[in-house]
């Protein structure tokens, strides 16, 4: 029988009811009295040069409070980046100033060129129509590869030209090329990782407050992590101290990476609350969303691997363009470098593994983090150029990835990282079991019977998750430790409130964390509540990504929960006169060992708080504990997926007729949690291969502006229950966190993708059309149909 | 402006609107039913959806002077007499059937007009009806699961063991 | 959005005198028009909402046996009250946008937009249909001028379409994938005298009919009559497809929808 209560159980979440009847409390729902609005005027070009920007007849309009342009932010910090990276010569990262409006310069398409502040939104956006803005424009930078000719026009005047870094890692070129050489066979591969947009329903919202009374600020935002808003806002762009500073992330509606970074409009209602001395508010439109959101993906890459004679990966070599748009956004440096190249060894014990990535300015919005980010790109590269090479070596994809399966742990890979433990061969097996791959072929003629054609895609993933212990990111760029942090409060009456740094929007922290709780307690998961979400409320806490918050803050949690126990133990030792070390703690009773001497939670956690009989020379009253953790390594999620597509050779037109991962997560919370984070993982992962494409025209106009022409997965997109199995049952418990838990987060994007392309290319081959080895992202019906009739 | 006087969640309701004063303005700003979610401004994803007259409708695309004598539900009106969740609402928390809840919603609504006119839809009939109404948390499995499982429907368990 | 004022008629005449007020726009059922004011790409001074209108909304058959539809019905509407007497439409009608947007859109609102990619041009060409207005009687082949661009003069109405019921049809819709309007859809239509396709989505100038298909399937309705592709030149070249898989599409559509028409 399945749990009922704690660890292990599939309990229903409790931020559901508020949900589910409209008593959510969102970034929107949040209106300060007296509050006035803020329309951005954004850049309609992508390179331009500002000649002047004229106000004046826009300051008389009605409603009008204040307009600020780029001037007024001249004595403020940019937009840091939390991650430098060093290039292969040792230098650092070219780092272009950010600012929170634009000077001198617009960079890309929805670049702010002012702001206007006034009574009413509609009365800001129609003085913003009043402002006169002359630039003069440049051609824009849009291809990478065009972005690094020489001569090419700069998107920042001041650097030398539009590389931001050189990297390379792993494997030396001496070793690297040598294993080339001798290679029996080298299959090549060139391929696009498509830009994305990662489009959380809830558009994103800034609402700045401050109060002259006593100097303090607030900013509630559509934010992941809170806290990193505050010490980036607060530290570098501001200067406001952080005890003056709080940051507020009620109910955030999704994430996926596009809400942990620091964006200009939080920078900008913070400032304009105290200039206006008014609270300001700004909400985004979709249509701005997608133009001033952090983009993700957009990688151009070329990988080679090379095989012995018996089909032994003896090297990979990568060489990637990694797009980081007009500015380098929170966290951007670091998704094509270390959260990419260090997941290029894959699931193989691959001897040599060379990376290599050029990071380019371009005319376009800033690219960063998107769920998976730079685990899916790499994910993508190798699975695809191993599927490629199954193909012309006539061998199975599934035996070739199998033969060179990591088995041994701890690994240390060519690449950095150190693998603590996995079972790659249990979850290709759970997949082959699940997929009923021998029912394969007639499942294939029943399609080929309608005209269509099948194909089978698999593929393995790992991933570095639970980001990250602080002295290895340290070494690698990280400008921050990336640890976090819980405060358990046990209350008078046994009620527990738990402060964490993790924030949770849409991952049922809310009821996940208490299970945990109650469970190393033993009383009812009622009795615990999380508080998330206010840098006022909660000690520290690096916040939601990377698939982190149960690994990270969770063992955080832990320990301070260990930390209560051990208190606990003491303050029943005294009213059981009897030493802490003979206590028991067990369902919530605290029990001598060994006696039917025993004192309810609640006794303990009363006398804790109003001490009539207690030990007040050795313990202090009071029972609440902080820990901060920080992770030994990553945690190594990795699973097996498998794709069954019908493609329509008439249209080009693909569905997914059965899908099926195995994923290994380690320990497991909440079962239906967990799945529910694969399916819209995997949803995204199909999206990404199907459907979304964020394009630019040459002129850096962007194409796909809204819903309009970005092609969300709907409903229809997906395969029906009976052909759709998400496993977890693999689960090899993380070796280095309390609760052996790795993160499931991520996992669904970084598996799906090759999984759906390697299916249509085995589509296409069943049918006929050998010739078409790739087909870029998303793998859209025309590009189907160009692909099988050679356009 | 312009007088209007609605019915909402059972509740005579009157305001003064402007020409251009969206529905989903007038539930949100004046009436504070913050419930029902804007996501976007072309018509698509569907947080925004009400019933008007019993009739789904996205409330970011009609005006509210539109809605004067019209019976309007939103979420805030969904629970049963008692507080408790409705069959449907109750369904989405026992599948799971939503993860942030911003598009959720929208989804009860669409679900609870889809069930009216169609009480036992096919799960193509169910992905097929929620065209308009975009997710991007859970891959609509378990949103689908629970409109198939609140029409009375067998459907899988939650998180097999 | 721009400020405006809103006026709800109930009658065509109220409504067309409304109509003459400076940079007065009429309002149907908004689907399309107010994500376009949201955008500030219009600036009506008044919207003239043709909501409150019951002598424009309702499917009936009229005396010479077509089906006359008021042209403030909703799709959802036609898609239910349609079903028997003319089904192709119906399924049409019943598959434009989302459920939500079929329960405000109408009919009149969408031939008056006139989208390229829009469904509801493709049956009128397609059945020939006529569109009544509050002064006259306009014949689809003469109604449909390129994209965006109608015969309607300012300030008239769409009171009524009225669709002469073929003896078999079928819409068949290639949906482009992030907006779901038609990347190509054929309406396919057998009458007594001949057979008409109209082609939606693909061309620059709009909906058209597809003429060599017509002569092919009048001499032949079956799917193997369907003439090679149309030329690639002048159909819609995007994001979503070129304009020679746009054309490419048109034939495998026709032929498809034959097919289904039985």
């Amino acid at each position: 029988m399945p749990k009922d209560h704690g660890i292990g159980a599939s309990q229903k979440r409790r931020e559901d009811v508020r949900f589910l009847t409209g008593a959510g409390n969102y970034t929107d729902d949040i209106n300060v009295h007296g509050q006035a609005y803020v329309h951005f005027l954004r850049s309609d070009m992508a390179h331009g040069k500002i000649n002047s920007i004229d106000t004046s007849a826009a300051e008389g309009m009605p409603g009008v409070v204040r307009i600020f342009t780029g001037k007024d932010f001249e004595g403020v910090g940019g937009l840091p980046c939390g991650w430098q990276v060093t290039d292969k010569n040792g230098d650092p990262m070219k780092e272009p100033p950010h600012p929170v409006l634009a000077q001198g310069k617009v960079r890309h398409v929805g670049d702010p060129i002012a702001a206007v502040v006034a009574d009413s939104l509609e009365q800001a956006r129609t003085a913003a129509e009043a402002i006169v803005v002359d630039i003069e424009e440049l051609p824009a930078v849009v291809d990478m590869a065009k972005a690094l000719q020489s001569g090419a026009t700069k998107v920042h005047d001041d650097l030398a030209d539009n590389l931001c870094y050189d990297w390379q890692f792993g494997t030396d070129t001496a070793t690297t090329d040598a294993a080339f050489k001798n290679a029996a066979h080298v299959t090549t591969l060139e391929l696009v990782n498509n830009r994305l947009v990662a489009n959380p329903m809830e558009p994103r919202v800034a609402v700045g407050d401050y109060s002259r009374a006593n100097d303090e600020h607030t900013l509630y935002t559509t934010s992941q992590n809170p806290h990193v808003i505050r010490l980036l806002m607060g530290a570098f762009v501001l200067g406001i101290p952080e005890h003056k500073l709080r940051v507020v992330a009620p109910d955030v509606g999704g994430g996926f990476g596009t809400k942990i970074f620091h964006y200009a409009e939080e920078a900008f209602c913070t400032f304009a609350a105290k200039a206006c001395n008014r609270p300001v508010k700004w909400t985004s439109t979709r249509s701005e969303a997608f133009m001033s959101d952090a983009h993700g993906r957009d990688h151009v890459t070329k990988i080679e691997l090379a095989l012995d004679a018996d089909n032994n990966f003896l090297a990979v070599r990568t060489d990637t363009l990694a797009n980081m748009g007009a500015y380098l956004s929170t966290f951007s440096s670091s998704v094509p470098t270390w959260l990419h190249g260090t997941l290029m060894a894959g699931n193989y014990k691959t001897p040599a593994v060379q990376v290599n990535v050029k990071a380019v300015f371009t005319n376009t919005v800033p690219v960063d983090a998107y769920r998976g980010a730079g685990r899916p790109e790499a994910t993508f590269q190798l699975e695809r150029v191993i599927d490629k090479a199954a193909r012309e070596l006539g061998v199975d994809p599934i035996a070739l990835r199998r033969q060179n399966f990591i088995t041994q742990f701890p690994y240390a890979t060519p690449v950095a990282v150190e693998y603590d433990t996995g079972d790659y061969e249990a979850t290709m097996a759970k997949m082959e079991e699940l997929m009923d791959i021998p029912g394969f072929a007639a499942r294939r003629a029943e399609s080929e019977k309608n005209g269509k054609l099948r194909g089978l895609g698999v593929n393995c993933f790992i991933e570095a998750c639970g980001i990250a212990p602080s002295n290895l990111v340290g070494q690698l760029g990280a400008r921050a430790g990336l640890y976090d942090a819980a405060t358990v409060r046990v209350n008078a009456t046994g009620s527990i409130s738990v402060m964490v740094g993790a924030h949770s929007h849409g991952q049922g922290h809310e009821t996940v964390f208490p299970q945990v709780v109650a469970e190393m307690l033993g009383i009812d998961e009622s009795m615990v509540d999380i508080v998330h979400g206010d840098t006022s409320k909660i000690p520290f806490g690096m916040g939601t990504y990377g698939s982190r918050s149960l690994a990270v803050c969770g063992s955080a949690m832990v320990r301070a929960t260990e930390k209560i126990i051990n208190k606990a133990k003491k303050i029943a030792g005294h009213l059981l006169e009897a030493s802490d070390s003979d206590i028991e703690l067990k369902d919530g009773k605290f029990t001598v060992a060994g006696t039917d001497k025993s004192v309810a939670w609640g006794d303990v956690t009363l006398a804790a708080y109003v001490p009539h009989n207690y030990p007040l020379e050795e313990i202090e009253p009071g029972l609440e504990e902080t820990a901060f953790y920080d992770p030994a390594n990553f945690t190594y999620p990795a699973g097996a997926y498998a794709c069954e597509v019908e493609v329509d050779p008439d249209t080009g037109k693909v569905t997914i007729e059965k899908f099926v991962s195995a994923d290994d997560f380690g320990n497991v919370v909440n079962p239906m949690i967990v799945e529910g984070q694969v399916h819209g993982g995997i949803a995204q992962g199909i999206g990404q291969a199907l459907l979304e494409n964020c394009a630019y025209d040459e002129n850096g106009q962007l194409l796909s502006a809204s819903y309009m022409d970005y092609a969300m997965p709907r409903a229809d997109d997906i395969p029906h229950m009976a052909n759709y199995v998400v496993d977890h049952s693999c689960q090899t418990p993380c070796t280095h966190n309390p609760l052996g838990v790795k993160g499931c987060g991520e996992a669904g994007a970084i598996g799906s993708p090759p999984t759906v392309v390697n299916a249509v290319i085995d589509a296409l081959h069943s049918g006929g059309h050998t010739h078409v080895n790739h087909i870029d992202m998303p793998v859209s019906p025309s590009r189907v149909w160009a692909a099988i009739n050679g356009q | 402006m312009t007088k209007v006087t609605m019915t909402v969640n059972g509740k005579t309701v009157s305001g003064e609107v402007k020409g251009n004063t969206l529905l989903t303005e007038f539930l949100r700003e004046d009436l504070r039913l913050t419930g029902t979610h804007v996501g976007c401004d072309t018509s698509q994803c569907g947080a925004c959806v009400v019933h008007v007259n019993g009739e789904a409708v996205k409330s970011c695309t009609m005006f509210a002077a539109e809605a004067d004598g019209a019976e309007v539900k939103t979420i805030e009106g969904m629970a049963n007499a008692d507080g408790s969740l409705s069959v449907i609402q109750q369904a989405f928390q026992d599948y799971h059937g939503l993860q942030c809840g911003f598009c959720t919603p929208g989804m009860v609504m669409s679900a609870a007009a889809l069930l009216k006119e169609n009480p036992k839809p096919t799960e193509a009939e169910v992905r097929d009806y929620l065209e308009g109404n975009i997710c991007r948390c859970t891959g609509y499995h378990n949103i689908v699961r629970a409109i198939m499982a609140a029409s009375g429907q067998d459907v899988p368990a939650v998180a097999a063991e | 959005m721009y400020s405006f004022d809103i006026q709800r008629p109930t009658s065509v005449a109220d409504a067309v005198a409304a109509l003459g007020a400076e940079e007065a726009q009429a309002l149907g059922g908004g689907q399309t028009l107010i994500p376009t004011l949201k955008q500030r790409l219009a600036a009506p001074s008044v919207l003239v909402s043709l909501g409150a209108i019951a002598e424009i909304k309702g499917v009936c058959t009229g005396d010479d046996g077509a089906l006359c539809i008021g042209g403030g019905t909703t799709h959802a509407t036609v898609a239910k009250e349609a079903a028997s007497s003319y089904p192709a439409l119906a399924s049409l009608a019943g598959h434009i946008g989302d459920p939500a947007v079929r329960n405000r859109g109408t009919i009149g609102g969408s031939l008056a937009n006139n989208d390229p990619s829009a469904c509801y041009p493709a049956a009128a060409l397609g059945s020939g249909a006529t569109i009544v207005t509050n002064t006259r009687s306009i014949a689809a082949d003469d109604y449909f001028q390129g994209m965006f661009a109608t015969a309607l003069e300012e300030g008239e109405i769409i009171t009524e379409v009225r669709f002469p019921v073929p003896e078999k049809a079928t819409y068949m819709k290639f949906e482009q994938p992030a907006s779901r309007f038609a990347l190509v859809g054929v309406f396919v239509a057998k009458y007594a005298d001949g057979v008409r396709v109209a082609v939606t989505g693909a061309s620059e100038d709009g909906v058209f009919r597809w003429t060599e298909a017509e002569a092919a399937l009048s001499s032949n309705f079956s799917a193997d009559a369907v003439p090679a592709a149309p030329s690639g030149d002048g159909m819609i070249s995007d994001l979503h497809g070129s304009g020679a898989y746009r054309a490419h599409l048109v034939a495998v559509m026709t032929k498809r929808a034959v097919a289904a028409a039985g």
